[in-house]
């Protein structure tokens, strides 16, 4: 072998070993399957497809858990990781899922909601893959996603993405966005396909409040609120008045600007009669002059930049050492969702929801968010469901 | 799998194809053979289906 060859062997065997490494990691993110125990309230556990066939065999298919109470009521939906960058979403999600008993009404939830999200990661932000949740029975480990669709699973992107139905023109990267292409149709893109999916449970099902679980940037002036159009307004007003009052933390509302088409909660209630609310919680991870994006900030939401920052009043969340824990962060979204809940039921008894067993956000700071999830591997397989 | 991104996938195809062609016709430069692999990673990961 002459010494060129040797060089280039050398050189394609390193290569080629980077390439495995990297590639088996992204594989096994991609193809990671998260196990969620439904817990007792869990009464039937469908499949998005089942609502709109354009998603069928593709990557963008998620579960729909129902939790139906014995007694009629009002229905309620909750949707998580509509971001797969925004965990608080999921894990919150997850509390309901595992330990929710509902009394009366129907309680419909769609914990990964943007399913190729989940299994996209963006490298160039020096994402981790994954983290982990601790519990009493071990850790239990979640992809770390990202905030748009995987490419592999819709392509290609428009030079512009023209929004369906209203032709307002949005960035090219929100044709794979899930929260800029609702109200979406049957046979538009992939993740249109997703959002025509959940109107045609709101629609079909007749729900009367949906929730869509998000968190934002501290320097983002959309964060720890919780975003309601006109319709739901008094229902958020009350209940950032009352979790203030009654549990001492700051939730104000924010108006969902008619102008701004393709969000959850701008089209959700222009296009079906279901109240819609999107919950912000501050997650320092997604600011952009943090330190390393690690698990540790994503977890604790504690950066020197942002508390610099904070003392030159650029945040527009308060902002201490102690960052922004998880625990806060999920503890406020289980607290705002029973509130809706509670001002809704008051307001139109006739389609109230009861539900129990969910902690507050009190008992969450206390306990940790991983103190409410169970062991699957303890528990019968017939419950646990693969996301 | 609509007609544009297999379209895709084979443009991913044919510009690896040239890169190892290039690779495999450089007999001077170490740095320009690092090169042509180096760029050739996302494209084999994208033909793979991997990211
Ligand atoms: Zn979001």
């Amino acid at each position: 072998m002459s010494r060129v060859w040797i060089i280039k062997s050398i050189l394609l065997l390193i290569i080629i070993t980077l390439m495995i490494i990297a590639g088996a990691q992204l594989y096994e993110h991609r193809h990671f399957k998260l196990p969620i125990v439904a817990g007792q309230g869990v009464t039937k556990v469908a499949k998005l497809s089942d609502y709109a066939e354009g998603v069928k065999e593709t990557v963008a298919d998620t579960n729909v858990f129902y939790l139906e109470g014995k007694e009629k009521g009002g229905k309620m939906f909750i949707m998580a990781n509509t971001h797969s960058n925004e965990p608080a979403a999921i894990l919150t999600a997850l509390i309901f899922v595992e330990n929710a008993l509902v009394d009366k009404g129907t309680l419909i939830i769609i914990p990964e909601f943007n399913n190729s999200a989940g299994r996209n990661t963006r490298p160039g932000d020096g994402y981790p893959l994954y983290y982990e949740i601790p519990t009493e029975w071990g850790s239990k480990k979640f992809r770390m996603g990202n905030r748009d669709a995987s490419p592999l699973d819709q392509w290609p992107d428009p030079d512009v993405y023209v929004h369906y139905p209203d032709k307002q023109l949005l960035s090219f990267l929100d044709v794979r966005n899930t929260n800029r292409t609702w109200p979406g149709r049957p046979n538009g893109p992939l993740m249109e396909r997703v959002t025509y999916g959940a109107m045609q449970i709101m629609r079909e099902m007749e729900v009367d409040i949906a929730i869509d679980i998000h968190g934002a940037e501290t320097m983002f002036p959309v964060t720890n609120c919780i975003v309601a159009p006109e319709k739901s307004m008094r229902i958020a007003t009350m209940t950032s008045l009352t979790v203030k009052a009654r549990e001492k933390f700051d939730n104000h509302v924010e108006p969902s600007p008619s102008g701004f088409r393709g969000l959850s909660h701008r089209e959700i209630g222009d296009y079906s009669d279901t109240l819609p609310f999107l919950l912000e919680a501050p997650l320092p991870f997604l600011d952009q002059p943090t330190g390393p994006k690690t698990v540790k900030l994503l977890l604790d939401g504690k950066d020197p930049f942002l508390l610099s920052l904070s003392k030159k009043r650029k945040l527009f969340v308060p902002y201490d050492e102690t960052g922004w824990p998880m625990e806060k962060r999920v503890g406020q979204h289980c607290s705002v969702i029973l509130e809706i809940i509670r001002q809704f039921s008051r307001k139109f008894p006739e389609r109230a929801v009861e539900l129990r067993n969910v902690p507050r956000y009190a008992d969450v700071v206390k306990n940790g968010v991983g103190h409410y999830y169970h062991d699957p591997d303890k528990v019968d397989k017939a419950v646990v469901h693969f996301n | 799998m609509p007609l544009i991104m297999i379209l895709y996938y084979i443009i991913c195809a044919y510009i690896a194809g040239m890169l190892v062609w290039n690779f495999i016709r450089e007999k001077k430069s170490v740095n320009d053979m690092l090169l042509y692999l180096l760029v050739m990673i996302p494209l084999v990961l994208r033909i793979l289906r991997v990211k």
